[in-house]
């Protein structure tokens, strides 16, 4: 018996050896590109999502997906301007408190009709404590969400009411002039009730996906890919040129663009730095704007840094161009304040970070004169313990280890560095367990409010410690209250003020968003919070 | 033959119970949960968010649960992705890390045997230098290194094979995987088959083989494999187990949808039912791998016998 | 002239016939005359010695240092002034690879010597006492063997956290001694039942001496071996750890983290992954071939 055995498995393994040599031989595998007329095109959105129910995803790789899937009240198109989307139109009442939102005839894929009690639908389901959607906190803006989704109030008392089936009346817990354009965002989209009820797991599948975008699901393989097609049943269906995309699911960057090198994507996003000057030479690198500010945390609670002057000398102390010259290199902005640009200011056209400029100047003498003041003249007595704190990932490194440098030359300070795993960092930075913290933010809407409410005395993002009256007056007690532009702007610049004064962070610089596509592809849209849209786009 | 099946079948599920305890232990004792975020979530939507995930029961309970649930085969809803269940993850991810993990055994296993006994025939010759050189390769680059390296080569500079993705299991796209997976091992077993080669051919029943006139292919097919064979075998559990966790590296560069990158992600994610999913799954299969090798050894090798006794 | 009696000694006049004129040999001895003749590994152990005077004595004779930035010079080709290039901060790689060197072969050897320590002082116990303390020493070791090491160096470097060297070393470590506790027992039990051993109780030795004087030295071999082949595993382990992450800190290197960061750069800068990656692969291969030297020098069976 034995030894038919082992002859067979000599024979496989000869055959093995000689498949692999003919393949080694024999196989040229690029196949030329299918046919330009077919309209189709590929993306890389990152990880696999979490979910694509618009209620409960959080990231970007699926922003992008449901940006092609579903569609809100509102659509956001070139330029960030607030398009009209499943509502063609909507007013708001004089006190800023009530919009009403008029629906067009609009269908899902599945050919039902788009009634107002599906967005009260959607929004009650997001707001449920027994379904925990974790951005829930988008839609606290409507009266009596907040209480509903902590459970202290009831559906009901939730403002959101069915005038008809086309008409939909929102009331607000305070002015918000930008929750017209938040309705963009995803948690907002609306989902197919009867739909949702019938399967629970109704998001998982293409067969049982039923959306309402300019696209609708064919396939979702798992951690691999998701393919979309046109949408025939989408009110703008005559604008919509591409037949089909697929949004690949590589997670590993490196990977993405050797794809997209090699010709098997037609775009990606989150370059390596490594490779960015590279694709610069080769002029195939886009650089679009993207809301957000890299900043590194002070933790205001523990010395050196409850001394505001420590804090202002090494802010002072590091040369932000050449950070974003030689080390980032995606054409970022050195940040001297902590609002980014691409918000608006009171005057429509004018930009909020135009309007507020900048906030301090790098100046290394300057700083060493601080520094002395505060009693470590020429870094003497420097405690030794001082770390900055990044979570693992080779750009974080790349610049804490240049700003760590640029404090020992030009300070004579010398501090550590940590790395720690994702989790851990998000937990020591809640818990200021650091010296110093590296983080980012991106914002959630086109306002500058959704950066301007993080430093609020005791805010789960501020995680710093700090906390100033001032700052906490501005943004509660005047700029959350009002809708008027001229009166909660001017309260947001004098926040960013009495933040910049105090420094409880160190803005470093202002993100883009640097990603390749080929040039075939033409008329995308690239919201600066995130997602791709390729509602207009066409293929050459 | 069955005493033996038994008995160690009952020392594997101990195995597993003690080994998905003390997981559990470590993987609470970590810092930061499943629902750490950068934008921080708020306490009253946390509370929901624990509710649903039943995170609010105290630990004793969730472990008496997680064991039940483990009893019946349902390693529970993953935190990670909405509506789906480490089974279900398993279910899509393991066929593809199988497939690949099996075609680096053919590609490991096959090459190994062969180089390994023509550097033993041609002892101190040339095949013999070739065979240990592409050994030694093998085993002297970090594996993300080798795949790395037949990614941007093999893949993306020649054009040979895709460098990236699945593909549907397009056999094309499995080739520089599993080469990359596979290197190490081959390294490992064209070793010990050209060691333990030498060492049988040197034996008398081989030279009086020899003396008898038969064809050389004869006497390494029909006396000298069989025994050779042996260390080989002994090398298989770790190599299972190599083939089961370096597959995470190789997944990672070549995108690949399979099992592996959970091993990693699932603990940064702090996903505890995928970490203690991965957890069974791999302990199960490590301890199935080594029963099959010792069991193989027996048909290798009639002297073995199974006893439920290890060692000695 | 007056002569000293204590200044002579006799003559020995018959010269026994067993005497062995050949002075005798340790065992050590012996294994180190049968390695100097192996080519291949006195090659290895030449490689790896002149690799850590690079690593040791290297950054005395360089002008870089491994941690100072020079942001204008960055990802520079190799050349005369910078013979390995500059990485993305400017940096001497030549200088880092030094450093890194320093670390990966002080984990390959601290982890190592944990582990040693570990498998000997375990795998002695089990196999000097045999019998039941045995058998349930061994089952413990086959249930750690089921244990997916990978997950539980993740989980334990995440445990420990902040990646330090020591903390690195220690992990490394402990999830490693399995493999040399089998070896050490299996030895020991072998050599108790020899008849020198038997003598030696019989003469009164206690267990420390006999595990001490007679046991372990004999056993000495295989661990050996075994140490030698774990280290370049210890070294392949960090480099993983690195290439997930959770390895060596910056400023500080290591091999591994060097050729993780060369990874990164591989279709702009190539050379970047080249150099760690062969200062990775030429350790290794020095330390098989002393590994595959110290097997036969110490089991001359094995030599063929």
């Amino acid at each position: 018996m034995f030894k038919i055995r082992k002859k067979k498995s000599l024979a496989v393994a000869i055959a093995m050896v000689l498949s692999v040599s003919v393949l080694l031989t024999g196989c040229s595998s690029n196949q030329p590109a299918a046919p330009a007329k077919e309209m189709k095109t590929s993306f890389n959105a990152g990880a696999e999502p979490k979910t694509l129910d618009p209620a409960l995803s959080t990231g970007v790789p699926e922003s992008h997906i449901q940006t092609a899937l579903f569609e809100g009240l509102t659509r956001i198109g070139e330029g960030e301007k607030v398009m009209p989307g499943i509502a063609e139109s909507w007013t708001t009442s004089a006190d800023g408190t009530v919009v009403t939102f008029k629906l067009r005839d609009a269908k899902w894929s599945n050919g039902d009709a788009i009634t107002a009690e599906d967005f009260k639908y959607s929004w009650l389901r997001a707001l449920s404590p027994a379904l925990a959607s974790e951005y829930s906190y988008q839609l606290y803006y409507i009266k009596g969400a907040e209480a509903y989704n902590s459970d202290k109030g009831t559906a009901d008392a939730v403002g959101i009411k069915v005038v008809d089936p086309k008409t939909l009346e929102v009331t607000l817990a305070a002015p918000t002039p930008y929750f017209v354009a938040l309705t963009a965002f995803h948690t907002l989209y609306p989902v197919n009730k009867k739909n949702v009820d019938a399967n629970e797991k109704w998001s998982l599948t293409a067969e049982t996906f039923i959306a309402n975008g300019p696209f609708k699901m064919k396939e979702w393989k798992h951690n691999d890919q998701v393919i979309v097609v046109k949408n025939e049943n989408y009110w703008d269906a005559k604008n919509v040129k591409l037949s089909e995309i697929t949004f690949r699911l590589i997670e590993d960057n490196k990977a993405a663009l050797t794809a997209f090198e090699s010709g098997e994507l037609d775009a990606t996003e989150n370059i390596p730095t490594e490779d960015i000057e590279r694709l610069k030479t080769a002029k195939v690198l886009k650089i679009d704007p993207y809301i957000g500010t890299y900043y590194y945390r002070f933790n205001v609670t523990k010395k050196p840094f409850d001394d505001v002057k420590v804090r202002k000398a090494l802010t002072m102390a590091i040369d932000r161009k050449l950070i974003v010259e030689k080390v980032t290199k995606g054409g970022q902005q050195p940040a001297y304040a902590f609002t980014p640009p691409g918000m608006v200011d009171v005057e429509a056209g004018k930009d909020f970070r135009k309007v507020g400029g900048d906030f301090f100047k790098e100046d290394v003498a300057a700083a060493k004169a601080l520094l002395a003041e505060a009693g470590f003249p020429e870094g003497k007595n420097w405690p030794a313990d001082v770390t900055i704190l990044y979570n693992t990932s080779s750009n974080h490194k790349l610049i804490a280890e240049a700003i760590q440098n640029m404090w020992k030359t030009n300070l004579g300070i010398d501090v550590k560095l940590r790395n720690e795993e994702w989790a851990v960092y998000l937990e020591s930075q809640k818990t200021l367990n650091y010296n110093i913290s590296r983080a980012g933010w991106i914002g959630d809407y086109a306002d500058a409010m959704t950066f301007m409410d993080m430093f609020v005395t005791g805010g789960g993002n501020n995680q710093t410690g700090w906390s100033n009256a001032e700052y906490d007056k501005q943004i509660k007690e005047i700029a959350n209250k009002s809708g008027d532009q001229k009166v909660r702007v001017p309260a947001m610049h004098a926040a960013e003020k009495a933040l910049m004064t105090d420094m409880p962070i160190l803005p470093i610089y202002f993100y883009t968003n640097p990603w390749v596509i080929k040039d075939k592809v033409k008329g995308t849209y690239r919201s600066s919070l995130g997602p791709i849209d390729y509602k207009l786009a066409t293929v050459e | 033959m069955a005493k033996f099946l038994l008995k160690r079948i009952a020392s594997a599920l101990l195995v597993l119970w003690i080994v998905v305890s003390l997981t559990f232990v470590l993987m609470h004792s970590i810092p930061g949960g499943p629902f750490s975020r950068e934008k921080a979530v708020p306490p009253a939507i946390l509370k929901n968010l624990e509710a649903r995930y039943h995170m609010n029961d105290p630990l004793s309970k969730q472990y008496v649960d997680y064991m039940i649930n483990v009893a019946q085969f349902d390693l529970g809803p993953t935190f990670r992705y909405e509506g789906r269940t480490v089974n279900d993850l398993i279910k899509d991810g393991l066929p593809k890390t199988a497939t690949i993990g099996f075609l680096a055994t053919i590609f490991a296993l096959g090459g190994g045997l062969i180089l390994g006994s023509i550097a033993a025939l041609w002892h101190n010759k040339t095949p013999d230098a070739v065979a240990t050189f592409i050994a030694t390769i093998g085993v002297s680059v970090p594996s993300f290194v080798m795949a790395t390296f037949l990614q941007y080569y093999l893949g993306y500079k020649l054009g040979l094979f895709p460098p990236v993705g699945w593909n549907n299991g397009a056999f094309k796209n499995l080739v520089l995987p599993a080469l990359a997976l596979g290197a190490f091992p081959i390294a490992q077993i064209t070793r010990l088959m050209r060691t333990s080669m030498l060492d049988v051919l040197s034996q008398d029943y081989i030279r009086t083989a020899k003396s008898k006139g038969l064809p050389g292919y004869v006497i390494i097919g029909r006396h000298a494999m069989r025994n050779a064979l042996l260390p080989v075998i002994t090398y298989l559990g770790p190599f299972f187990a190599y083939i089961l966790t370096g597959n995470f590296v190789v997944e990672f560069v070549f995108g690949i949808p399979g099992i592996g990158q959970f091993f990693v992600t699932s603990i940064t994610n702090r996903d505890y039912s995928t970490i203690m999913g991965m957890t069974v799954l791999f302990c199960s299969l490590l301890v199935v791998f080594n029963l099959l090798v010792d069991i193989a050894y027996t048909f290798i090798d009639p002297r073995i016998k199974l006893t439920g006794q290890k060692g000695a | 002239m007056k002569m000293a009696q204590d200044l002579f000694e006799p003559a020995i006049s018959q010269i026994s016939a067993e005497h062995i004129n050949r002075p005798s040999t340790t065992m050590m001895q012996d294994a180190w005359r049968r390695f100097k003749q192996n080519k291949l590994a006195m090659a290895g152990l030449i490689t790896l010695g002149s690799l850590i005077l690079f690593t040791f004595m290297g950054p005395y004779f360089i002008d870089f240092n491994y941690m100072d930035n020079d942001l204008m010079n960055q990802h520079l080709k190799p050349s005369w002034t910078h013979p390995f290039g500059t990485d993305a901060l400017g940096r001497d790689t030549m200088a880092r690879l030094m450093y890194g060197g320093r670390v990966s072969l002080a984990i390959g050897f601290v982890s190592v010597l944990i582990n040693l320590s570990m498998g000997v002082f375990y795998g002695g116990i089990s196999g000097y006492f045999g019998g039941r303390i045995d058998n349930l020493m061994m089952r413990i070791i086959d249930i750690i063997y089921s244990v997916p090491e990978l997950l539980y160096v993740i989980l334990l470097m995440v445990v420990i956290g902040k990646g330090g060297l020591l903390n690195i070393m220690i992990v490394l470590g402990i999830v490693n001694w399995m493999g040399m506790a089998r070896i050490v027992r299996g030895q020991i039990l072998a050599l108790r039942e020899q008849e020198y051993v038997l003598a030696a109780r019989t003469l009164g030795a206690n267990t420390r001496r006999l595990m001490l004087k007679h046991l372990i030295p004999n056993a000495l071999g295989p661990i050996i071996i075994t140490s030698a082949l774990a280290i370049p595993s210890a070294i392949f382990m960090e480099a993983f750890l690195s290439f997930i992450g959770i390895g060596i800190q910056p400023p500080f290197a290591s091999w591994g983290s060097l050729a993780a960061e060369g990874r990164l750069n591989i279709p702009s800068y190539p050379y970047a992954l080249f150099f760690p990656a062969a200062a990775i692969a030429i350790t290794m291969l020095a330390f098989n071939f002393v590994g595959d030297g110290l097997r036969d020098a110490f089991d001359p069976k094995m030599r063929k």
